[in-house]
């Protein structure tokens, strides 16, 4: 490895190409933290906002009205405004309302920190266009099929865990794959609520050290290798889902 | 609702039958739509105002007359600058143009007969469309130059301009994806009928395969723009002067928890009203012009 640095830290020297996060020990430190923060941070997201979709999608199946008008409400609302501000409207406007806690320095801190307030309307953002893919994965499931699991006396849950979604998922996958990337791509907006994420961290970065196009390619390709090894994984998961007798 | 009005838009294959279309502002914005949306405003602004009854004493003015009196700011910009939802909306048209425009051409390239081209075009269009929107813009904000010369005479390139360039590569990328997938829906009977025709290859797109597409493009055209109206406030970060940088400024004027609320949902509310339209439309859209099988 200090043969790489050493390399790097001659690039630098030499032609000017100034690679100080990669061979700096500080600097370096502190990218990959911004790397990891933002690689849990689209973990979490991920997960919360299926979770939303599995649920709405369930509940949007739901024979009382007033419930059916909420999630609607609900999937209009976060779709058709602007990320940005509703992750401002959380933070900035729903954040002060949090009671506040002491922290183990005695200090009184609000309740949700910038990374949780980053989760929350991220999640609720992809979550309500998952709700729309996985109802459009139920409605693809036959008539026939749910009438048969009616008839060997499941409830509507068990219907919709056991039957259902089963097929619901591996019809939208690719649906919910396109919306996860989206995701990915989105969690980079964190830097405006100062979550230290990659971005936000390679801000700091090329104020500190000015090298703005080095940063800027690191990021790029950072972000390309993780929508990249997503990518990957989704379709092999589509893969090793795949129903036989559908598709070629 | 039982207007006996043509649809406006005459297509190759003759006028579509007559709906009931009376425009689509009438079917987008329903009672019931329009009511739920000022109702959730009404409830947010009605909360802050029992908010502030509780507690703050009197001297301050209501949160109706406050939110009034900032929205032509926001809606408006500065007087005699430029700036607001206003901006936002200048900036979605000409980042659609430039972004439609080139993804155009790149389309074509995706679709090329000769493999370099083949290769560049998909390579160019994977890393737009792959890389987060905020990364981009802020790559063209800090790597090109705040003016340029050219023949001595330097030419001021203003932030939101850049920033416009920056929200297009993207869009770019993806209208290339809807051109390509386009042009490939279109059944290969046409390319070969055009081919006994003595069409040329350039002949044939321009003049039968494209004109053909643009039905089917519109639709996830139109999803692209709102999608693209809903990234504009990313352009607050790169400090221009949007609906969203006036918000925060009218809020830090103010000095008021209390109305933090109320103006972020006033906001959310604007493009909600700018936005919802055009996704019903587009539904419609994609509706009418479904292929059935």
């Amino acid at each position: 490895m200090e043969g790489l640095w050493d390399f790097l830290r001659s690039l630098h020297d030499a032609y000017g190409i100034n690679l100080v996060h990669f061979y700096d020990t500080f600097e370096r430190g502190r990218m990959l933290r911004g790397m990891w923060t933002s690689i849990k941070l689209a973990a979490v997201c991920i997960v919360l906002s299926v979770l939303i979709g599995i649920l709405g999608a369930w509940l949007q199946g739901s024979r009382f009205k007033v419930l059916k008008a909420v999630v609607q409400g609900y999937i209009q609302f976060f779709r058709n405004t602007p990320p940005l501000v509703q992750m401002y409207f959380f933070y900035f406007a729903l954040g002060p309302q949090m009671p506040r806690v002491v922290n183990e320095y005695g200090i009184s801190q609000p309740m949700l920190g910038s990374f949780e307030w980053a989760v929350i309307s991220l999640s609720f953002f992809a979550g309500a266009f998952n709700i729309e893919i996985f109802r459009s994965g139920v409605e693809a499931v036959q008539r026939s099929t749910v009438e048969a699991a009616e008839s060997l006396g499941f409830n509507r849950w068990q219907i919709y865990r056991y039957v259902v979604l089963p097929l619901a998922v591996r019809v939208c996958l690719p649906a919910l794959n396109n919306n996860l990337v989206n995701l990915i791509k989105t969690t980079t907006q964190a830097y405006a609520i100062a979550v230290p994420e990659t971005l936000f961290v390679a801000s700091q970065i090329w104020s500190d050290r000015i090298n703005v196009f080095e940063m800027m390619v690191t990021l790029l390709t950072f972000y390309l290798l993780l929508v990249g090894i997503f990518v990957w994984l989704m379709t092999r998961l589509e893969r090793s889902l795949r129903v036989p007798g559908f598709g070629q | 609702m039982t207007a006996t009005r043509n649809h406006a838009s005459v297509t190759s294959e003759g006028v579509a039958p007559a709906r009931g279309e009376s425009g689509y502002m009438a079917a987008a914005f329903t009672p019931r739509v329009l009511a739920g949306a000022f109702g959730l405003v009404a409830v947010v602004v009605l909360a802050g105002e029992a908010w502030a009854q509780l507690n703050s004493g009197a001297g301050q003015a209501g949160i109706m007359t406050t939110l009034w009196k900032w929205t032509p700011l926001i809606l408006f910009g500065p007087k005699g600058e430029f700036g607001g939802f206003v901006l936002n909306i200048v900036v979605s048209f000409l980042a659609m143009a430039i972004g439609t425009i080139s993804g155009l051409v790149l389309g074509l390239g995706l679709i090329s007969k000769f493999g370099p081209v083949r290769s560049v075009a998909w390579a160019i269009t994977q890393f737009f469309r792959n890389s987060p929107w905020l990364v981009l813009l802020f790559f063209v904000m800090l790597l090109t130059p705040f003016q340029i010369r050219i023949l001595g005479l330097s030419i001021p390139l203003p932030a939101w301009l850049k920033a416009t360039v920056g929200l297009a590569l993207p869009i770019m990328a993806n209208i290339a994806e809807i051109v390509r997938g386009a042009v490939n829906s279109i059944p290969t009977g046409q390319w070969e009928s055009a081919e006994s025709l003595a069409f040329s290859r350039l002949q044939t797109l321009w003049r039968i395969i494209l004109p053909q597409c643009v039905k089917r493009m519109i639709p996830p055209w139109m999803n692209w723009y709102a999608i693209l109206t809903m990234a504009t406030p990313l352009i607050s970060i790169v400090g221009v002067n949007d609906a969203m940088t006036l918000t925060q400024d009218a809020l830090a004027s103010e000095q008021r928890t209390d109305l933090l609320m109320p103006m972020y949902a006033l906001l959310l509310l604007f493009f909600f009203v700018y936005c919802y339209p055009i996704a019903r439309w587009t539904i419609r859209l994609e509706r009418k012009y479904a292929v059935r099988i």
